[in-house]
């Protein structure tokens, strides 16, 4: 392959220096800034994804304070928040600016970018056996505009005004208009430009994502045997090339609407005592716009944790993945699905019932391949031999809350339920659950996982465990009794529910739930502790493969240089889930080894 | 200097716990156990997973006991009887769905946790266990579909012609109700006509049809049990939604376009009153689509009332025409007196106090 063949010059070049490629000196700053080694820009992204996920979950254990307490004061928000929580009372317009952020923060920045932008650009070269990505700057530059993003992002947490406050989703005129919240002044406008300069981060990482799984895999590596996790990552950047731009679209719209004076999505409105000369927009519009990238984006959070679910239970379990085929095919349906499904979050918008309706075959539709797909990881771990690694433990967690998460999608996507459960807390329970709990464990799961190829060194397993103990219990805790209120028609995003007849007696349920929050917040700042400290102090890895695994990742050193193999790079014979006797006493037969004469390729 | 001692106390806990745990994995090692998982906490941690699920499946039963008495009472409409059989079918399917896959999950985690001598079944594929699981969920899904699209179809097709018309216009932060007055015909409206102080919904007067609508401001919606009822909604500036939890309904109000949804009551207020045995008890109505800092707070009422009772009451109430032109002296209801009406947020608070004294 011919990047194979410059890669390897550039090997040699470095050899001449002492031999070792990964020895070779390199500036700080090109080895750990502006790097354009896939695994370390891999690494930056998890790293901004952590600290990201700490802000993100802080905020929800400061609302949920409010929350199930509403009548006491807590002093630390003060700390934290300043006259926001003047008197450890957490004011309504920050309050609706932290669920805001809270939302915007752990689907974008965390679970979008923490996530795919960590595995695909640390596994995908890796798993092909490419030397690295198709444009190693363009990786680059995807992570800085990211991090550019992010600070503004960040920053518009410090304006006087505050951040944005209308909902992760933003829907105008409550976006649009400065009379009609706090939040949509200047917090507003960082948001929209955070937002583009993230869409352009995805949209650079996801060509390169793409581009790399078509044109570099080593000899050997047909598509049919690249890993699940590679199949999972492309797709999961194929929807998003498909669907961020149109977020663009939406984001340019509302900010000319904001400050050009367009009317795209307003029309005849009268607040702060005018009559706005805005005619003829749709609000709908907007939303139509939103959720066309917004539902695509949920499954840019599932893909990658269910691709890495079955490489681990695979793996874990000592037993092939049950059937690859139709994992793949699944996971086109789920592609080709979730980009035609988006008005479901619509259905009592004013949109048309008769849309509605297409939208409700649609929808579940893709409950389809999500079954099949739980299906198969059962029978992937039935008669297997399970180690239970603490990342086997996260992914069959993923599985558990998947399950629990996704069944409720099939009484949301059915429009006749919806008309009482949307908008209520059993739409807060249900994605929660699905792509909240869910993808984070196939990322924790993931990380415990390849943290050795990482660093180098081990996570701490003891604290691995109480993590998923914690979490686990915690998130079924937390979301769980939520979907009683959900059906009560308790609805999402308020502040204070003591006013309400019919919603007061939920209190003594929501204070229970924010004791469950803050504790399982705890258990994850256990995980961040134990990811650094790892990082530096964690049990060393001795041999190259040591969960036994059969992909090409554990075919290079402990600690990899740039280039991944310092030799040329291992060609592929078979498929990836060849765990069955080597004929040596080993359990697996990895990727790179050839076929035993008289063997058929599995 | 508090949250400083609390990071450092928590920062402290994690490092004795960090190096506790790190020893005992030391001592593992030194002990020979060079596996991913020493076979003693790979038992253990069957066991825990396995009794984890009983101590689940225990959960659910205890938080069912505290929730469930927690529930609304019985659908106050008809489409909400038809939202509740088809809640109960769809809670059957996924119920089977949930517990069976739960059950293979933690049950398959236990019984094939690596053993000695245990040898994996090398099993990559089943067409006909795939068709079978690709056909059967297939097959039960159209059923939900079918009976929701015909539910759906119902609920949202169009409202009986001898529906009672109400408008809801949707605000922050309060909801603004109008019946037709003695004509039975809304009057025209334009959102520039209006104003906080004697124009709440911008009405025509040029409209005689507007002349003898009724404007009801408390968000108090008065409808005829068992007497089909239309909404008419709108909103005033961002979006909202009428949301009837007690009647299983909801749609969003949206500026701009009208939206509607009608519905059947069947059991009144004062029925229910009995029923729920709460002298107090009131259909509330929330805002259900997000609206701003007081959205929490946006409340309306239902009262569901006998055609007489509601006939009572209509008769009481003035036109919203009469109200404003007896009182001004000057009425100049098409030109908003400069500074006469204050900005919004200066009145939210008023209205929120008052929906809440409601």
């Amino acid at each position: 392959m011919s990047n194979d063949a410059t890669l390897v010059q550039a090997h040699d070049a470095h050899g001449h220096h002492d031999g070792h490629h990964e020895h070779h000196k390199q500036h700080f700053i090109t080895k750990y800034i502006f790097s354009q080694d896939h695994k370390m820009i891999g690494k930056q992204y998890l790293v901004t994804g952590i600290i990201w996920a700490i802000i993100g979950a802080l905020f929800s254990v400061f609302f949920r304070l409010q929350l199930g307490f509403p009548e006491s004061n807590f002093p630390i928000m003060e700390q934290f928040l300043g006259e926001w929580a003047k008197g450890g009372k957490l004011s309504p317009e920050f309050y609706y600016a932290m669920v805001t952020m809270h939302g915007t923060i752990l689907v974008f920045f965390v679970l979008t970018a923490g996530l795919s932008g960590t595995f695909s650009n640390f596994l995908i070269p890796l798993q092909i056996g490419a030397r690295d990505m198709a444009s190693p700057f363009m990786n680059m530059l995807s992570y800085w505009f990211f991090f550019i993003s992010s600070i503004i992002m960040f920053a518009s947490l410090f304006i006087s005004t505050g951040p944005a406050a209308g909902g992760w989703t933003t829907y105008p005129p409550l976006s649009a208009l400065k009379e009609a919240s706090l939040g949509s002044g200047l917090g507003m406008d960082l948001w929209l430009i955070s937002m583009t300069l993230f869409i352009v981060s995805q949209v650079l990482g996801g060509l390169n994502y793409v581009s790399t799984i078509l044109n570099m895999r080593t000899n050997g590596m047909k598509m049919t045997r690249m890993p699940l996790t590679m199949w999972s990552f492309f797709f999961t950047a194929v929807l998003g090339l498909l669907s961020f731009p149109v977020l663009v679209s939406a984001v340019v719209l509302l900010l000319f609407d904001r400050h050009m004076g367009t009317s795209f999505y307003l029309s005849e409105i009268f607040i702060g005592g005018k009559a706005l000369s805005h005619m003829g927009g749709s609000p709908i519009l907007y939303q139509h716009l939103f959720w066309f990238l917004g539902h695509p984006e949920v499954y840019i959070v599932m893909l990658p944790g269910m691709g890495m679910a079955s490489e681990i239970l695979s793996t874990h379990s000592r037993k092939p993945i049950f059937g690859y085929t139709a994992m793949i095919i699944s996971l086109i349906g789920i592609t080709a699905l979730a980009l035609i499904v988006w008005a479901h979050h619509m259905f009592v918008s004013g949109m048309s019932p008769f849309l509605g309706s297409v939208f409700v075959l649609l929808t579940l539709l893709i409950a389809i391949p999500s079954a099949i797909k739980v299906f198969n990881w059962l029978t992937t771990i039935w008669r297997g031999s399970i180690r239970f690694t603490v990342p086997m433990v996260f992914a069959i967690g993923f599985v558990s809350i998947f399950i629990s998460g996704g069944l409720t999608g099939i009484w949301l996507g059915n429009s006749a339920l919806d008309i009482h459960l949307h908008d209520t807390y059993f739409v807060v329970a249900h994605f929660h659950l699905v792509m909240g709990v869910s993808a984070f464990f196939g990322m924790f799961a993931g990380v415990y996982h390849w943290f050795p190829k990482m660093f180098g060194r081990f996570m701490n397993n003891t604290l691995g465990y109480i993590h998923f103990f914690i979490t686990f219990i915690g998130a079924y805790l937390i979301f769980w009794p939520m979907h009683y209120a959900g059906l009560a028609g308790m609805p999402r995003r308020y502040y204070d529910y003591t006013q309400w007849a019919t919603y007061a007696p939920y209190q003594s349920m929501n204070a229970f739930i924010s004791i469950v929050v803050v504790i399982t917040f705890f258990a994850q700042l256990l995980f961040v502790f134990n990811f650094f400290v790892s990082m530096f102090r964690g049990r060393k890895v001795t041999s190259t493969n040591p969960w036994g695994s059969t992909t090409l990742e554990w075919t290079t050193p402990v600690h990899p240089g740039h280039g991944n193999w310092e030799g040329p790079i291992p060609e592929v014979h078979r498929w990836p889930y060849d765990y069955r006797d080597d004929g040596n006493g080993k359990d697996f037969i990895p990727q790179n080894i050839p076929l035993r004469p008289g063997e058929e390729e599995h | 200097m508090s949250g400083l001692i609390l990071t450092a106390l928590v920062i402290l806990v994690f490092i004795v716990i960090y190096q506790i745990a790190r020893a005992s994995e030391y001592v593992n090692l030194i002990r020979g156990e060079e596996e991913t998982v020493s076979k003693k906490t790979n038992k253990a941690l069957a066991w825990v997973l396995l009794i984890i699920f009983f101590l689940g499946m225990w959960g659910i039963y205890e938080c069912h006991k505290h929730l469930a008495p927690l529930y609304l009472p019985e659908s106050a409409s008809e489409q909400g009887l038809q939202y509740e059989s088809m809640l109960m079918w769809t809670i059957i399917i996924t119920g089977i769905a949930f517990f069976g896959t739960q059950l293979f999950l933690f049950w398959f985690s236990f019984k094939y946790q690596a053993r000695e001598g245990r040898k994996p079944l090398f099993y990559s594929h089943n067409n006909k266990l795939e068709l079978i699981w690709t056909t059967i969920p297939a097959l039960t899904l159209m059923v939900l579909v079918a009976i929701g699209l015909k539910n759906w179809n119902n609920m949202t097709s169009k409202a009986p012609e001898d529906s009672l018309k109400v408008q809801v216009v949707g605000k922050q932060f309060n909801f603004i109700i109008r019946y037709p007055g003695k004509d039975g015909v809304f009057g025209k409206t334009n959102f520039r006509l209006i104003n906080d102080a004697n124009n709440v919904l911008g009405l025509d007067w040029n409209d005689p049809a507007a002349k003898d609508d009724i404007i009801i401001e408390n968000g108090e919606i008065h409808i005829i049990n068992e007497r089909n009822v239309q909404f008419v909604i709108n909103s005033r500036d961002v979006l909202h939604n009428l949301s009837l939890p007690h009647f299983r309904m909801k749609m969003d109000a949206v500026p701009g376009i009208t939206t509607t949804l009608w519905m059947t009551p069947r059991i009144s207020t004062a029925k229910m009153r009995e029923i729920t045995g709460n002298p107090d008890f009131v259909y509330e109505i929330p805002c259900s689509e997000m609206c701003g800092k007081g959205h929490y707070s946006m409340k309306g009422t239902v009262i569901v009332e006998t055609k007489a009772e509601f006939e009572k009451w209509l008769s009481e109430q003035k036109a919203y025409y009469s109200m404003h032109h007896e009182v001004a002296a000057a009425p100049k209801a098409d030109a908003p007196p400069a500074g006469a009406a204050p900005a919004d947020s200066a009145a939210v608070a008023k209205d929120t106090t008052t929906v809440a004294v409601k």
